[in-house]
């Protein structure tokens, strides 16, 4: 990735060492830092998620305290989504959007370098205060779970560290997303209508507008806590007349198009990645699109299914109940568009193809949770227990981080010029798909017979399912220096890619050399 | 350590035992505990409809998709063909989904809006969570009723790491409350919940009921239990450090047994009043001793502030701490005020002044604190 040499002599050498990295406004450069960035932040989250699974591993409190517990959950969760999960979508999409287009770069490249290079401060805010306090077991990071409901939120004396770095993270994704959209909007290769772009660049489009228009109601509400807080306010406290209901539904607002935001680019990419390997066009290109959008405008308006439970009239119950079942439609059209790609195509199952497949599958089963957990009056019964982390684990691990992954070995030979190797590979995959089961799975059941979630310590007949999740979780968590190893010696050296890399290649970031030039498509190309 | 294998390997054991015989051990649950509502009825019901509606679209997708990967591969020789849209298929595939969510809707309204109707309700139980108990207030004939449940603190010891108990050995472990919640069979209870401090949620699994417990709201819900019995539930909703330490347990009794209980809490309360409003001095031995048992007990001080008075985490200690051995103004503001933006609660409307006397003698005269002795009548002055 980093010894490519310039295919058109005006420009620059590319510079080395740290200036590199710190001044870069090549949109490559700045995919691979967000790349990185994002799998550091998965390995910090991964790490909070097994002191939560040791934990819970048996009754009975053994490693950490009840504070700490819930420390961990908390910054487990906002790692996850803000630090590894968010991240590694802006870096695949610094990376393929103007590759996929045909532009050179991103419209905004100084702004580019500026949004990265917020995130490790964000990062470095909302952690530190977990070292505050002299010793571990008395950190005092925040331990209000990652939707940092009030009034429990406003009893956290740290809170503006974690206020700050909201702010910080929501500076970093809007400056993201308008890049995106001048990006798409403006930057497309001569002959590339909207309706001829490829679906990941699709699906980054509608995303980036979400990001836009839910970014600002998160820094609002984490602006109202701090006035609450720090300035006699009183939007959420009762006591001065406030409404600690009010936040919910602030936080939904943003909170339901956010979980859409971490998903929509994983259809994307697996719209890219199925109808290469089944050598076959993607059924249903325009009801893509069309469904990516309904999907997305309808996330605007469901965000009180988060909270059935807070006594709204029953009316509002019943409207958010339709309107989120609804969502079911859009959704089952992707995947009769997917399994319609792979029928009658022609079939190989590399290792992209296989992340792929096993997201279909499972994203799939978590959709169905999805859909029993809309149904009100039965949520009721799931709401806050372990049947909904099994669900968003659902459709967050074996949905978008299976996206990444996938997405990762599909362009990895792209950008390193290297193939990697496939052994390394397919034990990944394994590894990772059979221990995310084994962890996840069992959590419908621990929640259906009754565990809440959110607690360091249970009774004693949740006690097989947990010690199963747990076992499950370590597998799951080792597995994935697999991955670092793989994608370093792949960095390294290896067998060289060809410019097509994949037999069924389509698009014209396959049309560059392996690997892409520092600078791409600095003509631009003719798309037909 | 070797408890959890040996549990482990008789789980494995078990399950491959149910895929065998099909048979499903009750110790092992996988789904919700057995209804004993009629609503619950209901709802485990739409449960279970949604759930094969679920599985058998999964079997029709998923057969699709296996087919073709058997089938259309291209090591058994497949070529691909290059269909890729067809719009009749496509608006079925629209429109079946959408026929098939209505389906579900129509009974799911009904069962919501049963659920959301609390009128007509024999009596009325108002319900508030705390950190980290529940708070329950009857209305004896005129007489209020209220009492603290929390959880049996001997589970919250051994909870603790290094207690050295073994807790899989504790029968009921994390779900004993000191003081039960207490219904009649066979009557429609109307629910009140609300919370003083942070949001709870209050759910009983077998009644299928959960509403949080929201500070400034009042939420109604109500259950009308068919069978007579204990039944076991806990918070459901985030709510701080204790949040897995706050069970609850409503004790399902014959109208009669009810009405006898709920009279003799009333004489409770006439004489816990009375003996709180007396103006009687109390010796210090007498008031420590009351203040250690709400310190353990009703108070759960000990969970913040550690059943030694040394603290738990971030929570402070009380062994030698400026409030604890200073002024005994500042202690009583502190305990009966308690301390906003923490999780330090006003425990003037849980403890009454008697109650407050004791506990706070009890911290100023423990663990080494020597302060003075704090009255009842020394709160009176202070409210």
């Amino acid at each position: 990735m980093t010894a490519t040499t310039t295919h058109d002599a005006h420009h620059d050498e590319i510079p080395t060492g740290i200036k590199r990295w710190l001044f870069t406004t090549n949109h490559k450069d700045i995919g691979t830092m967000y790349l990185w960035f994002s799998f550091t932040m998965l390995l910090i989250g991964g790490m909070f998620a097994l002191v939560i699974r040791a934990e819970l591993f048996q009754p009975g409190l053994q490693i950490v305290d009840p504070n700490f517990f819930n420390m961990m959950t908390t910054l487990h969760g906002l790692v996850m989504v803000f630090g590894a999960i968010m991240p590694a979508f802006v870096g695949l999409a610094n990376w393929q959007v103007p590759m996929m287009i045909g532009a050179p770069d991103m419209a905004l490249p100084r702004m580019n370098n500026w949004s990265f290079w917020i995130l490790p401060f964000a990062g470095i805010l909302l952690l530190a205060p977990m070292f505050f306090g002299g010793n571990f077991s008395s950190g005092q990071g925040p331990a209000f779970g990652w939707t940092f409901y009030e009034p429990l939120s406003g009893q956290y004396d740290k809170l503006v560290f974690f206020v700050f770095a909201v702010h910080l993270l929501g500076f970093s994704s809007i400056m993201g997303s308008i890049n995106i959209i001048a990006t798409i909007l403006n930057m497309r290769a001569p002959g590339m209508s909207l309706m001829k772009m490829p679906m990941f660049v699709w699906t980054w489009l509608i995303t980036a507008f979400l990001l836009i228009a839910v970014m600002p109601v998160l820094a609002g509400v984490v602006t109202m806590m701090l006035t609450d807080k720090y300035f006699g306010t009183s939007f959420f406290d009762a006591a001065g007349g406030g409404d600690p209901v009010l936040f919910q539904h602030v936080f939904w607002f943003f909170g339901h198009p956010e979980v859409y935001i971490m998903i929509l680019p994983a259809f994307g990419v697996v719209s890219e990645i199925i109808p290469t390997f089944a050598r076959k066009k993607l059924f249903g290109y325009a009801s893509m699109v069309y469904a990516t959008a309904s999907i997305a405008f309808l996330s605007f308006i469901v965000w009180a299914h988060h909270m059935f439970t807070v006594g709204m009239p029953v009316a509002g119950e019943l409207y958010f109940l339709y309107a989120t079942v609804l969502i079911a439609v859009p959704t089952g059209v992707k995947i009769f568009n997917w399994v319609s790609t792979m029928y009658r195509g022609s079939m190989t199952f590399e290792t992209p193809m296989l992340w792929a497949l096993c997201f279909v599958i499972l994203f799939t089963i978590g959709g169905f949770s999805g859909l029993m957990l809309g149904v009100a009056p039965a949520d009721f019964q799931y709401h806050d227990t372990y049947f909904v982390v099994a669900h968003f684990h659902y459709v967050l691990v074996s949905g978008s981080l299976f996206a990444i992954f996938a997405a990762v070995y599909f362009w990895l030979p792209k950008w390193t010029g290297n193939m990697y190797n496939t052994t390394l590979a397919s034990w990944h995959f394994w590894l990772s798909t059979i221990a995310m089961n084994l962890t996840f799975f069992p959590m419908h059941f621990t929640g259906l017979a009754g565990m809440p979630r959110r607690y360091s310590d249970y009774p004693i007949q949740f006690t097989e399912f947990n010690a199963i999740s747990s076992i499950g979780a370590f597998i799951f968590g080792f597995s994935q220096l697999i991955f670092l190893y793989l994608v370093i010696k792949t960095i390294k050296g290896g067998e060289k890619a060809t410019d097509k890399v994949w037999e069924g290649s389509h698009g014209l970031e396959w049309t560059l050399a392996s690997p892409a030039p520092y600078h791409s498509f600095v003509t631009a190309p003719e798309v037909k | 350590m070797k408890l959890p294998f040996k549990r482990m390997t008789q789980t494995i054991s078990t399950l491959l035992l149910m895929i065998v015989s099909g048979s499903v051990l009750a110790e092992y649950k996988l789904n919700f505990q057995e209804p004993v509502t009629a609503l619950g009825q209901e709802i485990f019901d739409l449960h279970m409809l949604v759930f094969w509606i679920c599985v058998w679209i999964a079997v029709a997708v998923f057969a699709v998709m296996f087919y073709s990967m058997y089938a259309h591969r291209k090591s058994r020789g497949a070529v691909s063909a290059d269909f890729h849209e067809n719009t009749t298929v496509e608006i079925i595939w629209t429109i079946v989904p959408f026929i098939i969510l209505l389906s579900v809707a129509i009974p799911a309204t009904s069962t919501l809006i049963d659920i959301e109707d609390a009128s007509d309700s024999d009596l009325t139980i108002k319900v508030t969570g705390l950190q980290w108990k529940w708070k329950y207030e009857y209305d004896a004939d005129g007489t209020p009723v209220s009492f603290i449940s929390s959880l049996n603190p001997e589970h919250k010891l051994a909870s603790a790491r290094n207690s050295g108990v073994d807790v899989t050995k504790i029968k009921n472990y994390l779900l004993e409350v000191d003081n039960m919640m207490v219904i009649p069979v066979n009557k429609k209870v109307r629910l009140l919940v609300t919370s003083d401090d942070v949001i709870h949620s209050w759910w009983v699994p077998a009644f299928a009921t959960k509403k949080d417990a929201i500070p400034g709201y009042v939420n109604e819900i109500w259950t009308k239990v068919e069978k007579v019995g204990i039944y076991r539930g806990q918070c459901a909703e985030l709510c701080g450090k204790d949040h897995a330490f706050m069970p609850i347990v409503v004790k399902v009794v014959e109208e009669a047994e009810y009405n006898t209980w709920l009279a003799a809490r009333k004489v409770e309360a006439v004489a816990a009043a009375a003996e709180a409003a007396s103006d009687k001095v109390w010796s210090k031995e007498e008031l420590i001793a009351r203040g250690e048992k709400i310190y353990m007990g009703k108070g759960g001080c000990f969970g913040c502030h550690g059943a030694n008075g040394e603290g738990v985490a971030v929570f402070p200690k009380l062994a030698g701490s400026a409030i604890a051995t200073g002024p005994a103004e500042g202690h009583i503001d502190i305990v009966k005020n308690g301390k906003p933006g923490t999780a330090m609660a006003a425990f003037s409307s849980q403890l009454n002044d008697l109650e407050l006397a004791s506990v706070i003698t009890f911290e100023r005269n423990s663990w080494g604190n020597t302060a003075s002795v704090v009255q009842p009548a020394d709160i009176k002055a202070a409210r």
